[in-house]
């Protein structure tokens, strides 16, 4: 499962690639936000998967789950969300001040590559 | 910190209460008050008179890095007292001046003497300074110093590209000479000079003793505009006079001779030191003794002027060395070399500057430094015309003068060399002396301008911007001084022998001088008919000749080309320079944030693939993995699904709610992982998010894709697959190597016993780690005023235009 899941997170991050290297910029936070996501399932499976019950002492399990990945994710969520929060702000606001948002065309200049 | 730490850094105290005198004391001139200072120091530096005078000296010492050996050790002999009396002295005079020349409210008095003062200070500093580091540091403060007097007023072109040019030229030269410090601090194991100076003949043999040489010289030449870099000193007479007068003759450009004079007992005793000094000195004082000629800027043969008796000095300084390769001191020749360049150099400090403040006054009341206006002068402004007739006659080497008496004695060393048997110099003996003789026919023919071009021939009204008349009193007492100066030091120049002269060459050539004897220092106008005597008559009559006959040959300076002058080569070379590295920064910072990411991703694919392969770090180990259920192989396929989408996606509603969609599958695998609290986290920040994107998305275009080329999307393409193939390898790796066990354990014991919550992921985040969750919060309210002000931002009417395109 850990294999696989590595593989997952290796296709979130280069599908998140591809979208923050192209001219949109609502593209480009969308591959943010997809890179995120590859990092939380990465760091999670770093931690091992399914090794015990959730980390909540009340189950009285034998064996928990690791919770530190999960309180560095639960703090990237967080975090992530405030920066796709401020990005999409400056797209918004530069849409309204310059009337594109194309990376191009924000660079101010007219060749097409 | 002692008397002469304070000495040292008084100007720049003073400095600080400059501008402050300026705004409260308005109604007196500031000069007033900064004149107080190079007084009080002259006389402070006086007292240490009689020390030097016995070949003593005093060194003091107050720590600053010792645990870098850098310490601020002040050192005072003969050959430092000699140049803080010139700093001091002539400071006192050219602020004297400038009280007169610069206008009470016209200018900004207050940064003319905060840099005035700041000089002052560094170059006090230079000269008294035994740690090369600290000699360093003072000797970049002369040069930034420089560079802001030289633009002081700013808004003229020329003075900003003469003050730029003498910052490039002469920090170049610092920053090589800061090398050379630091090889032979390397060489020597310590940083003080004179520490160096007692192992220099360990210091001859070592391999990089040559290196060390070059890179120290290199800084002095650029400082006293040696050829090839004297071409910053004519420009710097943009500055106004006074600074002229002080810098750029008297003391800045002598930091150069000062230092060759400093290293002298080091590096003296090399064959290369004698060649590259007396013949760079000897070439430098004819090439610009004839350019000086050719000049129409009264200035302008004054700069001229300068570079070529910094010339004259540093040849001396070079021939001087010689000396240093004859055991007895009776019947050593070379050591007339050493006292006649210092005495030449308080000589040229004294008529110089009083040529220069005569040029000043010439300017301000005439309107013009331009010889070819300029005439019949004399009898508006007699004093001034006394004044320059006794300047320049002592520049020109004739008697009475004091110039007259070292101009002999360089000769003197001159003619010696024919004797020398030393450093395979054989035939080539004879070039010294005829080049010596043809520099001063020219430096003869330049005095003779400056005098009856400017005071005799045709008067010429309608040329000049202002009525000429005599100067006030106030600014002809400085000029008056130094002139003064001129005629005692040419009378009684044993005045100077043993007060001054004597310890300052005593400090040059230390080691040939027998514990408790001196340098013989006899200088007297009288020795009857011999070689330099003659020579001297020799200039004088062709000299004549040559001034009178001037239109016949002045066109030789045509067959210069133009367009293959120094001036040239550094106006290209600046300019291939700021175009070349503006083509280089635009090949690479294409302002496209794409091309970033690219240098970004490609760099992060190499540095790890490589680390990976380089370490042979990749392991695969899959024994301890967990078993793969069915809605795991389900929510895989959906989020797969989901990617794809946003990859494939046409409209930007597609992709965003795809984006929403993966959100979404990566919450239920937190349900699948056994982690709750982040399942209902993600679920929670996945709807805001959405909401987010869909309110912005209402604002935006609906077109939604910009039409990307093929080879565009392939390249991306590829990026895009080693970033996801290096993660993945990254990923597979760690999990399969474990090094040790993962600390969580300790959680999951002390969770309820330390922090009494059963939850651990909460407890971690609000207890254990509860100062990450706390900057997170404050992240986060960053980010939200940071939203709130674009929002609310309006930009200016300015942005208008932007949205007229």
């Amino acid at each position: 499962m850990e294999i696989l899941m590595c593989i997952v997170a290796g296709l979130l991050f280069a599908a998140a690639v591809y979208l923050m290297l192209s001219k949109s910029l609502l593209r480009i936070i969308i591959g943010t936000g997809l890179l995120s996501h590859g990092t939380h399932l990465m760091l999670l499976t770093m931690g091992g998967l399914k090794t015990g019950a959730a980390p909540v002492l009340g189950e009285h399990a034998s064996s928990y789950t690791d919770p530190i990945p999960q309180a560095l994710i639960l703090t990237a969520i967080v975090i992530s969300f405030g920066v796709t929060a401020v990005f999409l702000v400056i797209a918004y606001r530069a849409y309204q001040e310059l009337g594109t948002d194309n990376m191009e065309q924000l660079k101010g200049m007219e060749t097409d590559d | 910190m002692s008397l002469l730490h304070w000495a040292i850094l008084a100007p720049f105290i003073m400095a600080i209460f400059v501008p402050f005198l300026r705004k409260k004391a308005a109604s007196i001139h500031t000069g007033w008050f900064v004149l107080i200072l190079p007084v009080v120091l002259f006389g402070t530096f006086l007292q240490y008179l009689p020390v030097t005078t016995n070949n003593d000296s005093v060194m003091q010492t107050a720590s600053w890095i010792p645990s870098l050996g850098i310490n601020f050790t002040v050192y005072m002999d003969g050959l430092s007292l000699l140049f803080a009396l010139l700093i001091s002295g002539i400071g006192s005079l050219v602020v004297l001046y400038s009280i007169y020349y610069l206008s009470k409210t016209k200018e900004s008095l207050h940064h003319f003497y905060v840099y005035l003062l700041m000089f002052m200070g560094s170059m006090l500093g230079v000269v008294l300074s035994d740690n090369v580091i600290m000699l360093y540091m003072f000797w970049e403060f002369t040069s930034i110093s420089s560079f802001l007097l030289i633009a002081y007023w700013y808004d003229r072109e020329r003075s900003r590209y003469g003050a730029l040019k003498s910052m490039l030229i002469t920090v170049f030269g610092g920053l090589m000479m800061l090398g050379g410090f630091l090889v032979l601090s390397i060489m020597g194991n310590t940083f003080s000079i004179r520490e160096l100076a007692a192992q220099a003949t360990e210091l001859n043999e070592h391999p990089l003793f040559l290196l060390a040489m070059i890179l120290v010289l290199l800084g002095a030449f650029t400082k006293s505009a040696q050829f090839p870099f004297y071409i910053w000193l004519p420009d710097a007479m943009e500055a106004p006079t006074p600074v002229s007068a002080y810098l750029h003759s008297a003391t800045m450009v002598k930091a150069g001779i000062y230092l060759v004079a400093r290293f002298s007992p080091i590096f003296a005793f090399s064959g290369y030191w004698f060649w590259i000094v007396g013949t760079v000195g000897l070439f430098t004082m004819v090439w610009a003794s004839f350019n000086a000629v050719k000049q129409t800027d009264l200035k302008g043969i004054l700069a001229f002027s300068t570079v070529s008796q910094l010339g004259l000095i540093m040849s001396l300084l070079g021939i001087g060395a010689a000396s240093l390769h004859f055991d007895s001191l009776d019947d050593n020749l070379f050591t007339t070399a050493v006292i006649a360049a210092i005495f030449h150099l308080i000589n040229h400090a004294t008529f110089k500057g009083s040529l220069f403040m005569v040029v000043g006054i010439i300017d301000h009341e005439t309107g013009t430094r331009d010889i070819r206006k300029l005439g019949g002068l004399m009898s508006f402004m007699p004093i001034t015309f006394t004044l320059s007739v006794i300047g320049a006659f002592s520049m020109a080497g004739l008697p009475p003068f004091n110039g007259f008496l070292s101009k002999e004695m360089f000769f003197l060393s001159m003619v010696q060399l024919m004797e020398l048997n030393l450093f395979n110099i054989d035939t080539w003996a004879v070039l010294f002396p005829v080049l010596a003789w043809v520099g001063s026919v020219f430096t003869f023919i330049y005095s003779m301008i400056i005098v009856f071009k400017v005071f005799t021939g045709k008067f010429q009204p309608e040329k000049l911007e202002k009525k000429p008349h005599e100067a006030p009193v106030g600014m002809l007492i400085s000029p008056i001084i130094l002139a003064l100066l001129v005629v005692v030091f040419g009378l009684f120049p044993n005045l100077l022998s043993y007060s001054l002269i004597q310890p300052a060459a005593a400090a040059i050539v230390p080691s040939i001088i027998p514990p408790g004897e001196q340098l013989y220092v006899n200088i007297y106008f009288w020795h009857g008919i011999n070689a330099e005597l003659l020579m001297t008559i020799g200039v004088v009559a062709v000299g004549i000749l040559l001034y009178k006959f001037m239109p016949k040959w002045v066109r030789v300076y045509e067959y210069f080309p133009g367009k293959i002058t120094l001036n040239q080569f550094y106006n290209a070379g600046l300019y291939a320079a700021e175009r070349g590295s503006n083509a280089i920064t635009n090949a690479y910072m294409t302002g496209f944030i794409r091309t970033y990411l690219v240098y970004i991703f490609a760099f992060f694919i190499a540095a790890l693939g490589f680390t990976m392969w380089a370490k042979d770090a990749f392991r695969y180990d899959a024994s301890a993995v967990a078993p793969i259920g069915l809605y795991e192989g389900c929510l895989i396929i959906v989020l797969l699904a989901a990617t794809l989408t946003i990859l494939m996606a046409k409209s930007r509603l597609t992709s965003i709610i795809s984006l929403g969609a993966v959100g979404y599958t990566v919450s239920l695998f937190f349900v699948i992982f056994r982690a709750p609290d982040l399942a209902l986290t993600q679920l929670v920040i996945e709807t805001v998010s959405t909401a987010l994107f869909l309110l912005c998305f209402y604002h935006l275009p609906k077109l939604s894709r910009h039409a990307e080329k093929r080879r565009f999307q392939a390249g991306n393409a590829i990026i895009a697959a080693g970033v996801g193939i290096i993660v993945t390898l990254l990923g597979i790796s760690a999990h399969s190597s474990k090094f040790f066990a993962s600390i969580n354990e300790y959680y999951i014991e002390n969770t309820y016993e330390k922090a009494g919550g059963e939850n651990m992921v909460n407890v971690i985040l609000v207890d254990f780690r509860g100062f990450d969750t706390l900057f997170e919060i404050a992240v986060l309210s960053v980010a939200a005023l940071g939203i709130y002000g674009l929002i609310k931002l309006r930009l200016e009417k300015g942005g208008e235009t932007n949205e007229n395109k």
